[in-house]
């Protein structure tokens, strides 16, 4: 139960970070909060030979609002956005989702661009970020470049970035005061990992009624156009998506996601009438 | 015939309980492992090293962080205060006290970790109900009592805060 030798490093710029990195022959790793790696370090399941910190590094945790988007920085704290610390722009989807990771003490310490980069399908915000059809923005040896949310993640565990590359943040439309949203996750002790989630996001001042299927064996399945899902989420609307979303007919997981997904809905409907 | 280990360690600064330290340590030293074999705070207990249990948990620069799976390395630079670090702090003692009142511990393990816990949601969330609370300490786990007195420990302290204004909530030993 206790980590493998290996070295450490914290620089102070992203480049420096992906240099050091670069220079490891593939045994070096990026971590931020570390609340991921660290039980696979403790469990040898991971073993790099350099960890290099990427705390150090100021870029990381600039957060921005540019015209009508939000630049969130990979290094925020879940903390920091369930406290409020960021203008986040999600109307209370953020920091409501935040709020739901794990414990206080690993949202402390625990970072959006660690769990993102992690791509564990029953983590929270690869759903949201998915549902909020945000931008990945990453830098490496070549300079940056930026992903859409559907090219992010192409499957449990793994992600469009390559071993020397970071994501510097996430930026995404940020949400009329009219938008509605639900986030539902299914887990049976608080703070585990979910077993389904459901998200919606109805921002009709925008055009906008995405909804996710979460927490499944790969991506999360995006519902491009979930008007007519939102208003009636019965079997011939939904069953297709739940199949599309590898979910086998009739088993245990099946059943939690449909039942997540039609919560998600209800909440939504129920916050509009009270608009 | 013994292999030679080439054991890199890096020297670090920090606070730990108001003292300022400089000490050398491996990477993979974690900051549990760092308090209770090199500095002898024994405090700090640890469950299942892998971030479930909450034993280990204790503050860093003011924040409940879970000390197993959290590199002594990478707390350079930092505050860090364990369970031997409250003795002087107000809310500490007055959790303690009602911890004892309430029954809130019996073999006592998960103890340390318990009040950090505490003392977070006591001087965080001051107007918690029971349920906050039970969610609060979802992340810290004991066999023993089923949770029942040391919800109403916190509850002791938080009632006891909201009856009399005057008493400071975020009041810390290492102000």
């Amino acid at each position: 139960m206790k980590a493998a030798m290996y070295d450490y490093a914290k620089p102070v710029t992203a480049d420096s970070a992906v240099a050091l990195v670069g220079a490891s022959d593939g045994m070096a790793k990026f971590v931020s909060g570390g609340q991921s790696l660290g039980p696979m370090m403790n469990l040898r399941l991971a073993q790099p030979g350099t960890l290099v910190d990427l705390r150090g590094v100021p870029a990381l945790r600039e957060c921005r609002s540019e015209g009508n988007l939000t630049l969130i920085g990979a290094c925020v704290t879940h903390a920091e956005i369930e406290d409020r610390k960021i203008d986040d722009g999600t109307q209370g989807l953020m920091p409501y989702v935040a709020r739901g990771i794990a414990y206080r003490a690993v949202r402390n310490r625990g970072t959006l661009g660690g769990s993102l980069a992690h791509a564990d399908p029953a983590a929270d915000w690869i759903n949201t970020m998915v549902a909020l059809d945000a931008e990945f923005l990453v830098a490496g040896p070549h300079g940056t470049r930026s992903l859409t949310a559907a090219g992010w993640m192409s499957g449990a565990f793994t992600t469009a970035l390559e071993a020397d590359e970071i994501l510097t943040g996430v930026r995404f439309r940020r949400l009329s005061p009219a938008a509605r949203w639900s986030y539902y996750k299914f887990n049976r002790k608080p703070g585990e990992f979910a077993e389904a989630i459901a998200v919606f996001v109805d921002d009709a001042p925008a055009g906008i009624c995405r909804a996710v299927i979460g927490a499944i064996d790969g991506p999360p399945h995006v519902i491009g156009n979930a008007r007519a899902l939102l208003d009636n989420p019965d079997a011939a609307l939904l069953d297709p998506h739940l199949d599309a979303a590898g979910l086998e007919t009739g088993s245990y997981e099946y059943q939690v996601h449909r039942v997540a997904f039609e919560r998600a809905a209800a909440i939504v409907r129920e916050n509009r009438k009270q608009q | 015939m013994t292999d030679i280990v080439n054991i890199v360690t890096q020297r670090i600064e920090l606070r730990i309980n108001c003292e300022q330290v400089s000490i050398a340590v491996e990477p993979r030293t974690s900051l549990a492992d760092l308090l209770r074999e090199q500095q002898m705070l024994c405090g700090t207990n640890l469950g299942c090293e892998q971030g479930v249990c909450g034993a280990c948990t204790l503050m860093v620069d003011g924040m409940p962080t879970r000390s197993c799976i959290t590199s002594a390395v990478s707390c350079a630079g930092s505050d860090v205060q364990s369970i031997e670090g409250f003795d002087d702090d107000a809310v500490m003692n007055e959790l303690r006290a009602a911890f004892t009142a309430e029954h809130a511990l019996q073999c006592g393990y998960c103890t340390p970790g318990m009040l950090m816990t505490a003392r977070d949601i006591v001087t965080r969330l001051p107007d918690a109900d029971d349920e906050r609370v039970r969610l609060e300490l979802s992340g810290n786990l004991c066999r023993c009592t089923g949770y029942v007195g040391i919800v109403r420990a916190i509850r002791r302290v938080l009632d006891a805060h909201r009856t009399s204004q005057n008493v400071p909530l975020a009041v810390t030993a290492a102000a």
